[in-house]
């Protein structure tokens, strides 16, 4: 991106003044070789949303922002209601509720090491990954429908998962507002088999050594010991997030015409939020949330009885779980006064500070974990929401490393044989179904993750906490 | 009212061009294009784009065939409506596709599809598809009267 269209107000903040149908500015968040990494359809889609109705204080992309749909990824903008504001199936994306959740096991890394080769063999043969890949577990409809309302919370009642997990995970496990009357036959039918599953792509279940520790109090307020090992879970709400993607982008595309709403591009698609198609897509949307925590729950709940196979007596408490696709109704303060607006996270994640009201007793003075997924090279990182995020942008910070080059480059560049045994000679084991997949999940092929969460905390969104590197590596 | 009776091939269509399609660059995910004298090959092809995003389409052989019907207000919904309805097939029945006819009559595509199921190690699947996006959505047609059909695929 041309950074002279920009004008620098931060270390790492960057403005782009309202412009032809802009409502807000554009806000970049990023250091400059970030920026000038970014492509110009960053710039498009950052200025584009600043356009669209009812959008308070500025439309934010993230330190990893990249090309998206409608929305940059790594893009956050808040709309309010009462000022016509809209919510956008796009700013959400296809995969409701995507996210990371990290659960700290009490093994060293000297304890995982001799037997990290069952450890794989048994998390691959556990948790379905991968094209064509099904769960064993078969839901009724009432159980579907429990589950749409339900979420993490729904599963623990039916016995797989923690009550203790359900404080560490976003909405406490539940998204309230679920409608799951506005789930279609199809979205049933395509999480059908489902439940429990990896998925592919940059999805991934990793077993990880805290390799570095940057903040002590905090860390030790998260139990993160370094040279102990944790697990983190990245994936979605499966076939089910996907189908209601897919149905409302289309609906909103053909419906914002008649709401009076100009789109610079179609795939901007949204609707008034006082509306009813609006409301139909939130109903179907938290719906979706509470798909993508019930699975999250469900595979740490499997990857616990792996655990205690092959390490009788470990267990694993879940520290966080993040989502980094979501529309949440949150109160923020702006101008003064506190309102509730309707906050877009597209591949960007909440983040609130140390004292935030919905955060769990044990981490209220600390912060929220934010965990931030790197390449298996790179790995991953845990961020602590900070006292400006808030201020900065609603409380979002980043969530990945975004690609550095496309699959086809990558599958061109590298073959997955070879990334595995690069990989093993670092003592990293990999498991998947596909070499194709490996490959154009190569480390290589994304960015450098560091330099997203060092801008990410030189911007005031979320600071470093720990860095995690992995031991094991499922994907599909 | 009468609409004009869709007859589509029952064996799946022998000589389909196997190169009038690609696959383009988008950051995260993925372009597919397919290119036609027609709009309904364009169709075809995009299609056949898509199975390109997941694996060789030359390595699934066409032995069963699904039928697809849907409706668009215009020809780029139509063709999101058509790739969405394939990844839906393709969800729900566990299934690959390397083979499509299709028949367009004003808002209406009735289309077939011939595949088999997924076997993993045969076709080694990259990566699943999770929806056909708005983004870079486009139905055109050249002067010299060639179609083109694209959109970015969600991976």
């Amino acid at each position: 991106m041309e950074i002279s269209k920009l004008e620098q107000t931060g270390p790492c903040e960057w403005q782009i003044a309202p412009f032809g149908k802009m409502n807000v500015p554009a806000v970049i968040y990023a250091d400059q070789d970030l920026v000038e990494d970014m492509d110009e359809k960053v710039f498009e889609q950052v200025t584009n949303v600043a356009t669209l109705p009812g959008i308070v204080k500025a439309s934010y992309a993230m330190p990893d922002a990249h090309w998206g749909y409608g929305f940059p990824i790594g893009g956050v903008a808040a709309f309010d209601a009462e000022q016509d504001g809209v919510i956008s199936a796009g700013g959400v994306g296809f995969d409701i509720s995507c996210g990371v959740r990290a659960m700290l096991t009490n093994l060293t890394r000297e304890q995982i090491e001799p037997l990290k080769k069952q450890l794989a063999d048994a998390l691959f043969a556990k948790v379905p990954a991968g094209v064509g890949s099904k769960g064993d577990i078969r839901l009724n409809p009432q159980e579907m429908d429990g589950m749409l309302a339900g979420g993490a919370e729904w599963a623990v009642r039916q016995g797989w998962g923690d009550e203790a997990d359900l404080e560490r995970i976003e909405e406490h496990g539940r998204m309230a507002g679920a409608d799951p009357e506005q789930i279609s036959a199809r979205a049933r039918k395509r999480q059908r088999k489902e439940m429990g599953t990896l998925g592919s792509g940059n999805h991934y279940l990793e077993v990880q050594e805290i390799s570095e520790i940057f903040d002590a109090e905090t860390a030790k307020g998260f139990g993160l010991k370094q040279g102990w090992v944790v697990v983190c879970i990245h994936c979605g709400s499966r076939g089910l997030g996907h189908q209601i993607g897919t149905e409302f982008l289309k609906d909103m595309a053909i419906t914002a015409p008649g709401q009076g709403i100009s789109l610079p591009d179609r795939e901007l698609a949204c609707a008034r939020l006082k509306s009813d198609i609006g409301q139909r897509y939130l109903g179907a949307m938290r719906a979706g949330v509470n798909c993508a925590l019930a699975n999250r729950e469900i595979i740490g709940h499997l990857t616990r009885e792996v655990f205690a196979q092959i390490f009788p007596g470990s267990k694993l408490d879940l520290l966080y779980d993040v989502s980094h696709n979501t529309c949440k109704a949150e109160t923020h303060r702006t101008n003064g006064k506190e309102r509730q607006l309707y906050i877009h996270r597209k591949g960007a994640t909440r983040a609130y500070g140390p004292g935030h009201p919905d955060l769990p007793r044990g981490l209220m003075e600390i912060g929220q974990p934010v965990l931030i997924g790197g390449s298996m090279g790179t790995g991953s990182y845990v961020l602590t929401g900070t006292k400006t995020s808030e201020q900065k942008a609603f409380s979002s910070a980043c969530h990945g490393a975004g690609r550095a080059m496309s699959r086809r480059q990558a599958y061109k560049k590298w073959r997955g044989r070879q990334v595995i045994d690069e990989l093993a000679q670092q003592g990293i084991i990999i498991r998947s179904p596909t070499g194709r997949g490996v490959a154009e999940e190569a480390p290589g092929a994304y960015k450098d993750v560091t330099a997203v969460v060092d801008a990410a905390q030189t911007a005031g969104l979320a600071n470093k906490v720990a860095r995690l590197k992995p031991i094991v590596c499922i994907k599909g | 009212m009468n609409k004009t009776l869709v007859m589509l091939p029952k064996t799946p269509p022998r000589d389909h061009r196997q190169t009038a399609w690609d696959l383009f660059s988008h950051d995260a995910d993925i372009g597919v294009r397919g290119y036609g004298e027609t709009k309904e090959i364009a169709f075809e092809q995009a299609a056949y784009a898509m199975t390109g995003v997941m694996t060789d389409p030359e390595k699934i052989t066409p032995l069963k065939s699904v039928d697809i019907s849907c409706e668009g207000p215009d020809d780029a919904l139509l063709l999101y409506e058509w790739l969405n309805a394939l990844v839906y097939e393709m969800a729900t029945r566990g299934m690959l596709f390397s083979r499509y006819a299709v028949d367009i009559q004003d808002n209406t595509l009735t289309g077939r599809a011939w595949g088999e199921p997924v076997d993993i190690d045969r076709h080694q699947p990259a990566v699943e598809i999770k929806g056909a996006t708005l983004t870079e959505l486009r139905i055109s047609q050249e002067p010299d009267g060639q179609w083109t059909a694209q959109c970015v695929v969600d991976v």
